[in-house]
């Protein structure tokens, strides 16, 4: 049951997203979402989401795990939906009842709204789908780096990303554990009233926490062991090297850039 | 009747995806009340799948187990009770411990199971005298003991619950040789005071030699074999086979055998070795 949570939803393959370069990946979904958010008619939401399918496309992965990434956020599409149902009152009247008013403006805004955001949350899963949390986490210390300037922990930040992720599957595997020997002993946890199953999770949690500081400390002598002293001089195994088909890949975002500002204006 | 019984059983983790794996193929198996078990097998073998069917922690894909008789899945509600009648502990069971006091923790299950406070004083006292932890342990942090004691006072908790089955997944990994033996020997006394069944996993064949009424092997998800002890051990070849190991003492004899010095016998622990040996050189003195 446990077992079938997927963290970082990362999904193995070697199509051409796959293999760009994790640091541009991040700065093109911050130009994707400028683009998403800059235009503010149906024709930039077009160019918008020939970009998004057209990389879904590219990335090799079938549309069905995408339109599964939305499905978490559906109750927060349909409130964003209603609430600009309800309170844009521009345009004809089509439907009222006492003060609620629907009108075509309002219908126009939420649809567009609703497209915009299932935009949004497809194309930046195409970002984790395709790249791994670690050589994201690389990435994201790359980028980060000028901080380092105003003494911002970078590395350190990093790292504790890294060893996060590294650590989720182990303390689900642990959860798992736990909770089989305490069921074991007649512990109620997915059954029983929900005052029993609240005082039942303390027997799941002083474990976990107990072994995640243990298993904390060991880590932290084995890095001590291996002579780890934080970010300076470390060099790394992956070395993030960008390749011409980063660059193309930036280059066509930053045109669709262009082109929805340019169509926004025209518009 | 046998008090536990598995018929087909089969177990298949995560269904429908590329992960989909059987660990447990067509197990059918007959386990009597009062025996002592030993189960034996590699690394995913399936032997831990195995026993979680045994209290009901998992639900076989297909196949039954059968708790006196009765399929144990029959009435879903009910599956807490086999978990009190079969008692499981799991490997490193100190990491499951979480109460304040040695007491609170034994006494876990046995609230669970919703007997009054003089019956539970009296089983959390009596499973503390049975593993062989002192009384006044019983008010201390368990966060404070060895790590010998904590495992003792986890399976201390498991075994309060009086289950009539009591299944111990590596009751001894980690431990110290004296801790080791400490440990085997208070189960092997409350096996004698109760009467109980009880199946150990084990990896060492010596300890499982020393114990074991009956041996279950399990290799690649299936039932290798199911037997008295002595005609487990009488296979020694195929059992090398898949990879597990016989007592070295039965090693050794096995190779003088071979060497033309038979003794009749399967010999399995070292204290059986020496008597027989010193048997053979008495008689041979005598001649």
């Amino acid at each position: 049951m446990l077992r079938d949570i997927t963290i970082g939803q990362y999904f193995p393959g070697d199509s051409i997203i796959h293999r760009l370069d994790p640091r541009f990946k991040i700065v093109m979904t911050i130009l994707y979402i400028v683009m998403l958010f800059t235009g503010d008619n149906y024709i930039c939401l077009g160019v918008g989401a020939v970009y998004t399918f057209g990389a879904i496309l590219l990335s090799r992965i079938p549309l069905k795990m995408f339109l599964r990434s939305v499905k978490p956020l559906l109750p927060f599409l349909i409130i964003t939906a209603a609430i600009n149902l309800m309170f844009m009152n521009s345009g004809d009247v089509l439907w009222q009842w006492k003060f609620i008013k629907i009108t075509d403006g309002g219908l126009n805004t939420s649809v567009f709204m609703v497209i915009r955001i299932v935009l949004l949350i497809m194309g930046s899963s195409l970002l984790t789908y395709t790249t791994s949390p670690i050589t994201l986490t690389d990435a994201i210390e790359r980028l980060l780096s000028p901080l380092r300037k105003i003494k911002f922990p970078v590395h350190e930040l990093a790292m504790m990303m890294s060893i996060a992720l590294r650590f989720i599957p182990t303390l689900i595997e642990e959860t798992d554990k736990i909770m089989s020997a305490q069921k074991a002993r007649g512990a109620e946890i997915d059954t029983g009233s929900f005052t029993t199953r609240a005082k039942n999770l303390i027997s799941i949690l002083v474990p976990l926490f107990i072994s995640a500081f243990r298993r904390a400390d060991e880590l932290a002598t084995a890095m001590e062991c291996r002579c780890y002293h934080g970010g300076e001089g470390r060099t790394r195994l992956r070395q993030l090297r960008s390749a011409p088909r980063d660059y193309t890949a930036l280059a066509v975002t930053v045109l669709f850039l262009a082109a929805v500002i340019v169509l926004g204006r025209l518009f | 009747m046998a008090i536990l019984e598995t018929q087909e059983l089969t177990y298949t983790y995560s269904v429908g995806t590329p992960f989909e794996k059987t660990a447990v193929d067509h197990v059918s198996l007959k386990i009597e009340e009062g025996e002592m078990i030993g189960v034996m097998g590699h690394t995913g073998s399936g032997k831990s799948t195995l026993i979680q069917h045994f209290n009901g922690l998992l639900r076989p894909t297909s196949g039954k187990v059968l708790l006196d008789g009765k399929d144990i899945w029959e009435n879903k509600e009910k599956i807490r009770d086999v978990r009190f009648r079969v008692g499981l502990v799991f490997q490193y069971p100190e990491y499951q411990i979480f109460e304040e006091t040695v007491y609170r923790d034994i006494a876990f299950g046995p609230k669970n199971m919703g007997l009054d406070e003089a019956e539970i004083k009296r089983r959390v006292y009596e499973t503390a005298h049975d593993i062989g932890l002192s009384e006044e342990l019983l008010e201390r942090s368990p966060f404070e003991l060895s790590g010998g004691q904590k495992r003792r006072v986890a399976i201390a908790g498991v075994m309060a619950m009086e289950p009539r089955v009591l299944i111990l997944d590596e009751p001894t990994a980690g431990l110290d040789p004296a801790g080791r033996d400490k440990i085997l020997d208070h189960i092997r006394h409350y096996h004698e005071r109760t009467k109980n069944t009880i199946l150990i996993v084990s990896h060492s064949m010596e300890d499982i030699a020393s114990f074991a009424d009956k041996i279950l092997v399990m290799s690649r998800a299936k039932l290798f074999c199911y037997d008295e002890t002595v005609k487990v051990f009488a296979r020694a070849d195929e059992i090398s086979q898949i990879g597990l190991d016989v007592p070295q003492i039965t090693k050794v004899f096995g190779e003088l055998r071979r060497r033309g010095l038979d003794f009749g016998k399967e010999v399995f622990t070292v204290g059986y070795a020496r008597d027989l040996l010193l048997r053979q050189l008495a008689e041979r003195e005598v001649r």
